[in-house]
């Protein structure tokens, strides 16, 4: 805490310009994000009328943005953008191990792979959640952030080998018995309101609601992240950073204010759309 | 003339009348002549008592005069003279403005009853109990029974029989202006039936008096309503087509046509062919047998409105009965699509199980024996082969004796999807407790943001 304090203090002394940002997350990173969202938000307005297509929402939405003919052709483009996102990154973690030949994505502190350390910080973080303890020193991923990556990925391959298997039925019933092509439709359906259920509530809160990050952790946004952000969330992180001497490669300049106030928007743009969904469906959820 | 004045009794403008408006006689009257002489002096003209004259030019005020002295000492002499034809009467109630002392109009159209089904009968057929001029004030209503005894017996024994005020006028119309039903002046004539029944049965306030459907309209919007008034098509069905005519009885008798049981035959009356189809599938051999919960034509187009339940209608329809094949359906993709799309073709209960003809999936010729089912989910999905079509299409992922590969893949799924969530949200409350109290623990502490 003493940490905290004294960059506090720093702050104040040198005053709210002379705050220093670091780069948190590349313009990869950033775009595929952006791609994400824009596809799930757009997978999900789509695909829960279908799910919940008794409801009277999901028939007036239907009828009012051209009926189901046009949900489902905006479910599979949305679902292509997602799938090329997809592979983009496998092709951009195949180039950096295969032909960069970058250490440390397999495992260790930077590394999205959980590791001990994960196990451990849940742990304390739990006991911290209840009195007891500290707070766990995250590295650079923290364990739910790590979560949200995995989720995403086992969630894309198996939402979207099923998805194909749906959209190409007679092409994979070459290859498949015809009962999974009923799993494929289970397991797309289930899979994906899990996907949506926990996006638009859990993520939603540990990113944008929690008491921590209100209004809005601009990171994905910005790439960037304030010398306080990244003592507070990512203590070893930094520690380790200063350690190693590396720290200032990592300095980077204020985000422009045009980009916050457009990530801003654009952020509480996806909380009100995934809120409305949310309620939409778990109502329909119960209900059934 | 004063159409409101009550002729009877009224001597002088009787003989007024008999004076200035000889009446022209018909061809049966007066058998030579032709009725369509022009009314002038060559005509032959009967006054009112039967004398028949023939005028010409200026003698006709000398044989006025002559007849109407002539007239008056008969009628002197005899007060009550006897009738003879329609001109007797037609010399007062030929008024078409006529009334009697209660204001009910009590003239006739000479032209129009000559030419009408009756136009052959003298009005003492059926007006009986007037025998002689004057008659009495009050006249007994007219028996329609003694020509007509089968079609009076038939609707004695209908619906309309209790229906107060309800008679033989009520659809045929004025009885001095009734026409053969092949005429189309005929109120029921088949173009015109819909109208004459829709009198009562599309008046809202009829029908709720009498606790029935307001079935006119939905009727004239059916594409039999739309065949007949739109294209004039005779034999598209109207009203009588179904539930008779003079003996109307509530689909609750077994002997109406509109009895559950006889709605097949009903229908099959036109729809040869297709009855013929149904009578062949499950449906129509359940109801051959006696069981009456099988559809019949009604249950699925109704009776009225004939809907084409190709439509998203037409899954809920089936699944009034098949309760637990909708559920399963409603679980399939053609579901979604069905519920949700107006613009897309897509599998409904008919499209694989067909609707007339519906064969259970036991019997070779149904499409959705096994060995057909290429051909039929063929239809919409090309490349359909002998591994695509094993995709169960009712399958039901919460039974797990049915569908035991996918109940635990349906139970598997419900576990991910309820752990994940158990988990996170009791992390996530937790944290956002602990964060809010961490944060009013340093309330005071300036500017510094929670950790």
């Amino acid at each position: 805490m003493s940490n905290v304090k004294s960059s506090a203090d720093e702050i104040a002394v040198h005053g709210q310009e002379s705050e220093r940002y670091y780069t948190r997350f590349n313009g990869l990173q950033k775009c595929l994000h952006t791609v994400l969202f824009i596809a799930f938000l757009g997978l999900a307005a789509t695909g829960l009328p279908m799910r919940f297509s008794t409801n009277i929402w999901a028939q007036k939405f239907a009828l009012y943005s051209g009926g189901f003919g046009v949900l489902l052709w905006v479910h599979k483009i949305c679902g292509v953008a997602l799938t090329i996102a997809f592979l983009v990154n496998l092709k951009d973690l195949a180039e950096r191990v295969l032909i960069k030949k970058e250490k440390g994505i397999f495992w260790g502190p930077t590394s999205m792979v959980p590791n001990f350390k994960d196990a451990g910080d849940m742990l304390k973080n739990f006991a911290w959640f209840v009195g007891l303890g500290e707070k766990p020193k995250i590295e650079r991923y923290a364990y739910w952030e790590k979560f949200d990556y995995w989720a995403v990925f086992w969630g894309v391959t198996i939402i979207g080998s099923s998805g194909y298997a749906m959209w190409f039925a007679p092409f994979f019933a070459r290859f498949l018995p015809g009962w999974a092509l009923n799993a494929a439709q289970i397991i797309h359906s289930e899979e994906a309101l899990l996907a949506v259920m926990f996006i638009f509530s859990i993520h939603f809160i540990n990113a944008h609601l929690r008491p921590d990050c209100f209004p809005m952790d601009m990171a994905i946004f910005t790439g960037k992240i304030t010398e306080e952000e990244f003592k507070t969330r990512h203590p070893q992180e930094f520690e380790r950073l200063k350690a190693e001497g590396k720290l200032d490669e990592k300095l980077t300049t204020k985000p422009e204010k045009s980009l916050i106030v457009l990530s801003q928007v654009i952020g509480f743009l996806a909380i009100a759309v995934g809120l409305i969904l949310l309620v939409l469906t778990v109502v329909a959820y119960f209900r059934e | 003339m004063d159409g409101s004045c009550n002729y009877q009794g009224d001597w002088k403008r009787f003989f007024l009348f008999c004076g200035t408006k000889p009446v022209k006689l018909s061809a049966t009257d007066a058998g030579t002549e032709s009725a369509d002489l022009p009314n002038n002096h060559t005509g032959r003209y009967l006054t009112t008592h039967g004398s028949a004259l023939t005028s010409t030019g200026n003698s006709l005020l000398l044989w006025k005069t002559l007849v109407l002295g002539i007239a008056g000492i008969l009628l002197f002499l005899t007060p009550v003279q006897k009738l003879h034809a329609q001109t007797d009467c037609l010399s007062c109630h030929g008024d078409t403005t006529m009334q009697d002392a209660a204001g009910h109009n009590v003239g006739v159209n000479g032209d129009t009853f000559k030419a009408s089904v009756h136009g052959g009968l003298a009005c003492k057929d059926c007006h009986t109990n007037i025998k002689a001029y004057p008659h009495p004030d009050k006249v007994e209503p007219v028996k329609c029974v003694a020509c007509h005894a089968d079609e009076v017996a038939n609707s004695a024994g209908s619906v309309h029989a209790s229906v107060p005020g309800h008679t033989c006028a009520s659809c045929h119309g004025d009885i001095h202006a009734v026409f053969p039903k092949g005429d189309p002046k005929s109120n029921v004539y088949p173009l015109n039936v819909p109208r004459t029944c829709g009198t009562c049965h599309g008046d809202a306030n009829v029908s709720k008096q009498h606790s029935m459907t307001n079935v006119y309209p939905a009727y004239m919007d059916s594409i039999h309503g739309f065949a007949l008034s739109k294209e004039g098509l005779l034999v598209s069905a109207n009203c009588t087509s179904c539930h008779g005519s003079h003996h109307i009885l509530s689909h609750n008798d077994p002997q109406s046509p509109t009895n559950k049981a006889n709605i097949p035959a009903t229908c099959g009356t036109c729809h040869a062919g297709v009855v013929t189809d149904y009578m062949a599938g499950v449906h129509g051999k359940a109801i051959a047998a006696g069981n009456m919960k099988a559809p019949v034509c009604t249950d699925c187009h109704t009776a009225h409105a004939i809907s084409q339940p190709s439509t998203a209608l037409s899954t809920p329809l089936c699944g009034s009965c098949h309760a637990d094949k909708l559920t399963t359906y409603r679980d399939t993709f053609h579901s979604h699509v069905s519920s949700l799309g107006t613009y897309v073709e897509v599998a409904r209960c008919s499209d694989c199980h067909g609707s007339h003809e519906i064969l259970p999936a036991s019997d070779p010729r149904s499409p959705v024996a096994p060995q057909n089912l290429i051909t039929t989910c063929g239809k919409c999905h090309q490349g359909a082969n002998a591994s695509f079509v094993q995709y169960q299409p009712h399958a039901n992922p919460h039974n797990r004796h049915q569908s035991p590969i996918l109940w635990f893949i349906q139970f598997a799924m419900g576990m991910l999807l309820l752990g994940t969530m158990s988990f996170f949200v009791l992390h996530t409350v937790l944290w956002f407790i602990r964060s809010e109290v961490e944060r009013a623990k340093r309330g005071s502490a300036k500017g510094e943001k929670d950790v």
